[in-house]
């Protein structure tokens, strides 16, 4: 394995969130009955005609924009010929030599802690396209069924180049990029639905080797566990074939999540000659600067620049700084917080963020977007939190009080329930004396040179106070009157 | 009536003379008596005519009616009509009846309140110059019931010829409305692509397909045209230009119109009494006032080859769809998908269709693509490029239609080449996308010649009105065939 290099490059389909279909105006909702969301021009009536959605073209500028592409001034749709009953007219439209989006590049981080670096990803391309219907094999006895309704939904094929070189890479490349299109609302990201699905041209080369060896394509990988068994799968099997002296031939393969392999589709040998040309029935698209500068206008700020701004504005690490921008929802959350926090706080926001309130929405399995928690309480109790009112561990109580809706505020739920943290150094020295009165023992064994009877004290002198005196100040005390 | 002009039934229908019911009556008898003889139509509905006289009754009555309300027309049968069956000529659209109107039929029937009297019949797919292609049999020519009307829109030449129609629409993809309208006496116009739209009417060649009318004059043809043009949003190619009024400008007179003569036009390739009928319309047009001025179109000997690439390749895709899987016909016994496809389009489609389809993926194939698709779209540009050096030193085009007047059915049907050049002066003007007209000139033995008007693009106005001018001085378009 050692002497082996991994060589990656993904082509991704993202469903691009528009209303209606790329060339008619029939609605791309999913779930409808079969063939209930396939007008004529879907169902390639004769003489029926293509029209360009233009919301589909803006997201097209968008994504170009956002990777820092060239957004090509004039592109051209091709048709891509071949008979499939899921394929009404024969062909599909798609952009074959000029495509939409040319170029760009994503930065990832990959992998975590001490281990985590970043890289950057080119992209070839990125271009519209249709996709096809369904082909239902089951349920017919002996026939096959067709459904149309999503023929036609808009797609961007985006095309990375080799640069991947693990599995870890490939995982994060599509993680990021499925963050990005979701990121500039090009696409809903539904992977169960089929928003978002990759292929991945896997090859292997001897480190060092500077031509790439042979690829084998593997289509259709709809989950980001699939698709590092996949390539991992995949890579092993190619390994194997070439240390046992055979060639690797160039193919498209499946990926059965069932049993972890990938089998052979068909080989080079059967591909298509698709003859390509382009769409008589569409004018070039022709995107003025005008038309981008108007889309550019709209882009929210972007993950990328985002991620900078948290670490120099808000001196938050690379690695907290890319996990705030996971998504929109969550670099929301994060931001209306520090609003309430106040910067000087970002830090304790981010960890709450990311740590606490992660936790507790994974454990119920909800979206940020749908916390109990709003980032005005959670800003709230870090306020709290950091002008001594209330300990850590009593903001984990509170927080868990604003979770269950037992009040509006932390100040509230620290107010009603009296949490209030006890920083009175009479109140807690009067505390002090009781705890060591009580527990002779302890003091003996401290005496005795027993540091951990010292904790033992602090555990007792904090349950004598309900948990709510300040633990420095306990600290502190517990040590002078210990040592008098 | 039956020979009256649209001008004149216009007339007839608004001073209730006649009602449009009895109009079409009157036609629907004639077509029964002599449809048999001629083949020029494949489908009458007479209570579906009758439905349409009845409410363009009812608009002359309320006052709401238009020039045309009331008029009965034929519609070539490759335009998808609500209702009725459209087949297009071919086995495989036999039994499809349409369940949208294309537009240009839903402006003649909604917006115009013209009725149409039924389908006409065509070349297969618009693919041939005799009417011997389509799977309903060939048409008969009015003026010698042994000969070809010529074609494609063969059936809507012959039953306004032996008027079974006052008027009707055609389509022309390299010929298919100028050369039938020669072959039977009648002007046809063919507008520049993108002015009327395409929208339900059956793919031949998309860059090359635009429909037109055809009728006794061209007063006829510019009152019908105003009810077919317009800017259509689904249709990408239609174009959007001011709506104009294509009879204000018929009566111009021709005072220093400069008819350019194309060297290429005048040279061999042509039937010598053709040429004769030809140069006498020319001379008419001298005393009308013009001047001649010959020109170049050092190209135009590679129209025909080059149509004959780009045309089928862009047919082999837009047949694509008639897969058995949707409607129309499919075989009756297959085993399997692959068996579905060849069986419905090896029994579905006929001879000429098959030839061009193979042609089309031929040179659409990977390896191929640049020596005859590109190439042939390079000779295309070319073309274009004679036109306008052409039109810098003159305002007309001139020449025959036809090399020859209408042949005898059979006579080219066994060798594609011979009836390919039946279309050699006609080509040339599809390929450069202008507009093209065909007047009558005279006759050779008892058959109609055709004098070809090529005019810059948009200048249907102005081809009218030179044709108009001509047929004010001449009365070779009000001969009419005697028919047994």
């Amino acid at each position: 394995m050692n002497q082996w290099e991994v060589v990656i490059g993904i082509e991704t389909h993202a469903q691009l969130a528009t209303v209606s279909k790329i060339f008619s105006g029939a609605s791309t909702a999913f779930g409808a009955a079969p063939n209930t969301q396939a007008c004529a021009v879907d169902l390639a009536l004769p003489g029926v005609l293509p029209v360009l959605n233009k919301k589909a073209v803006e997201c097209a500028i968008r994504f170009g924009l956002a990777i820092g592409a060239e957004v090509a001034p004039k592109s051209v749709f091709a048709r891509k010929n071949y008979f499939y009953p899921d394929l009404p007219k024969g062909y599909q439209i798609s952009q074959m030599d000029l495509p939409v989006v040319v170029g760009g590049n994503i930065t990832l981080q990959v992998g975590q802690g001490d281990k985590a670096y970043e890289k950057v990803v080119r992209l070839t391309r990125a271009h519209l396209e249709e996709d096809a219907g369904k082909s239902l094999h089951e349920d017919f006895q002996g026939k096959s069924g067709i459904d149309l309704n999503r023929a036609g939904t808009p797609l961007l094929e985006i095309v990375s180049e080799p640069d991947m070189r693990s599995s870890d890479e490939a995982v994060a490349y599509a993680k990021s990029l499925h963050a990005l299109v979701q990121w500039i609302g090009i696409c809903d990201g539904n992977m169960q639905e089929g928003s978002f699905r990759c292929d991945a041209n896997v090859s292997v080369r001897p480190k060092g080797q500077a031509e790439f060896g042979t690829r084998r394509e593997i289509k259709n990988l709809n989950s980001f566990r699939f698709l590092k068994e996949a390539i991992d799968f995949e890579v092993q099997w190619q390994i194997n074939e070439i240390e046992e002296g055979r060639r690797i031939v160039q193919a498209t393969v499946l990926f059965d999540p069932d049993t972890g392999e990938t089998r052979m589709m068909r080989s080079k040998e059967d591909a298509h000659d698709y003859r390509y040309f382009p769409d008589p029935d569409l004018l070039p698209l022709v995107i003025s600067s005008e038309w981008m500068a108007r889309v550019q206008g709209e882009l929210p700020e972007l993950p990328g620049q985002m991620r900078e701004r948290f670490v120099s504005e808000l001196g938050l690490s690379a690695y907290d700084a890319s996990a705030l921008t996971a998504s929109q929802e969550i670099a929301g959350f994060f931001q209306a917080t520090v609003a309430g926090a106040g910067k000087a706080n970002a830090k304790p926001c981010a960890n709450w963020v990311m740590v606490d309130l992660a936790a507790r929405l994974n454990k119920e399995g909800k979206d940020i977007a749908d916390s109990p928690v709003s980032a005005t309480q959670l800003a709230g109790l870090i306020l709290r939190i950091a002008d001594n009112t209330i300990s850590n561990n009593i903001a984990k109580k509170v927080f868990e009080a604003l979770w269950n809706g037992e009040g509006a505020s932390a100040d509230e739920v620290i107010d009603k329930q009296g949490l209030k943290q006890i920083t009175d150094s009479g109140a807690i020295a009067s505390l002090v004396d009781e705890v060591l009165a009580a527990n002779p023992a302890n003091v003996a064994e401290f005496k005795a040179g027993k540091e951990k009877a010292f904790n033992a004290l602090v555990g007792q002198v904090m349950k004598a106070a309900k948990g709510k005196a300040n633990p420095q100040q306990v600290n502190d005390l517990l040590k002078q009157k210990l040592a008098g | 009536m039956i020979n009256a002009s649209l001008k004149q039934l216009s007339q007839a229908l608004a001073a209730r003379q006649i009602s449009s019911v009895e109009l079409s009556t009157l036609f629907l008898d004639r077509i029964e008596r002599l449809n048999p003889t001629l083949n020029a139509f494949v489908t009458v509905d007479r209570e579906k005519s009758l439905l349409m006289a009845r409410a363009a009754d009812a608009r002359i009555a309320a006052g709401t009616a238009g020039p045309l309300t009331g008029i009965p027309i034929a519609q070539k049968d490759i335009f998808c009509a609500e209702g009725w069956t459209t087949t297009c000529g071919s086995k495989m659209l036999a039994n499809f009846v349409s369940p949208y109107d294309a537009t240009v039929i839903h402006k003649m029937h909604a917006e115009a309140g013209l009725v149409s009297l039924g389908k006409t019949n065509m070349d297969e797919f618009a693919m041939g110059s005799s009417n011997e292609t389509s799977f309903f049999g060939p048409v008969r020519n009015p003026w010698d019931s042994s000969r070809v009307p010529g074609g494609s829109s063969g059936g809507s030449a012959a039953a306004v010829a032996a008027r079974l129609a006052p008027a009707a629409t055609g389509t022309d993809t390299g010929g298919s409305i100028r050369q039938p309208a020669a072959l039977c006496n009648l002007t046809g116009l063919k507008p520049t692509y993108g002015v009327v739209s395409r929208y339900g009417m059956i793919a031949f060649a998309s860059s090359l397909d635009q429909a037109g009318p055809m009728a006794a004059s061209a007063e006829d043809c510019a009152l019908l045209l105003n009810t077919m043009v317009g800017f259509d949003e689904r249709d990408s190619t239609s174009l959007d230009r001011p709506v104009e009024d294509y009879t204000a400008g018929l009566d111009k007179p021709l005072n220093g119109l400069r008819i350019g003569l194309p060297k290429e036009f005048f040279g061999e390739g042509c039937d010598a009494e053709v040429m004769a009928a030809v140069r006498a319309a020319i001379a008419e047009y001298e005393k009308l006032g013009a001047t001649t001025v010959e020109v170049s179109l050092p190209n135009s000997h590679l129209s025909v080859p080059a149509y004959y690439v780009i045309a089928p390749a862009e047919a082999s895709s837009n047949l694509s769809r008639f897969d058995g899987a949707r409607y129309g016909y499919r075989a009756p016994d297959y085993a399997n998908l692959e068996q579905m496809y060849e069986k419905t389009r090896a029994q579905g489609f006929g001879a000429e269709v098959k030839r061009r389809i193979m042609i089309g993926a031929y040179v659409l194939s990977h390896g191929y693509y640049d020596a005859y698709y590109l190439q042939a779209q390079r000779i295309r540009r070319l073309i274009a490029d004679d036109f306008v050096a052409a039109f810098k030193q003159c305002d007309v085009i001139m020449g025959p239609t036809s090399p020859s007047t209408a042949f005898k059915l059979g006579e080219k049907a066994a060798d594609p080449v011979q009836m390919y050049l039946s279309d050699i002066y006609t080509i040339a003007v599809n390929l450069a996308g202008l507009p093209g007209m065909s007047v009558p000139c005279g006759f050779v033995g008892g058959l109609p010649v055709g004098l070809q008007l090529i005019g810059n693009y948009f200048a249907e106005g102005q081809l009218l009105n030179v044709a108009h001018r001509y047929q004010q001085a001449t009365d070779w378009h009000q001969r009419r065939a005697v028919i047994a």
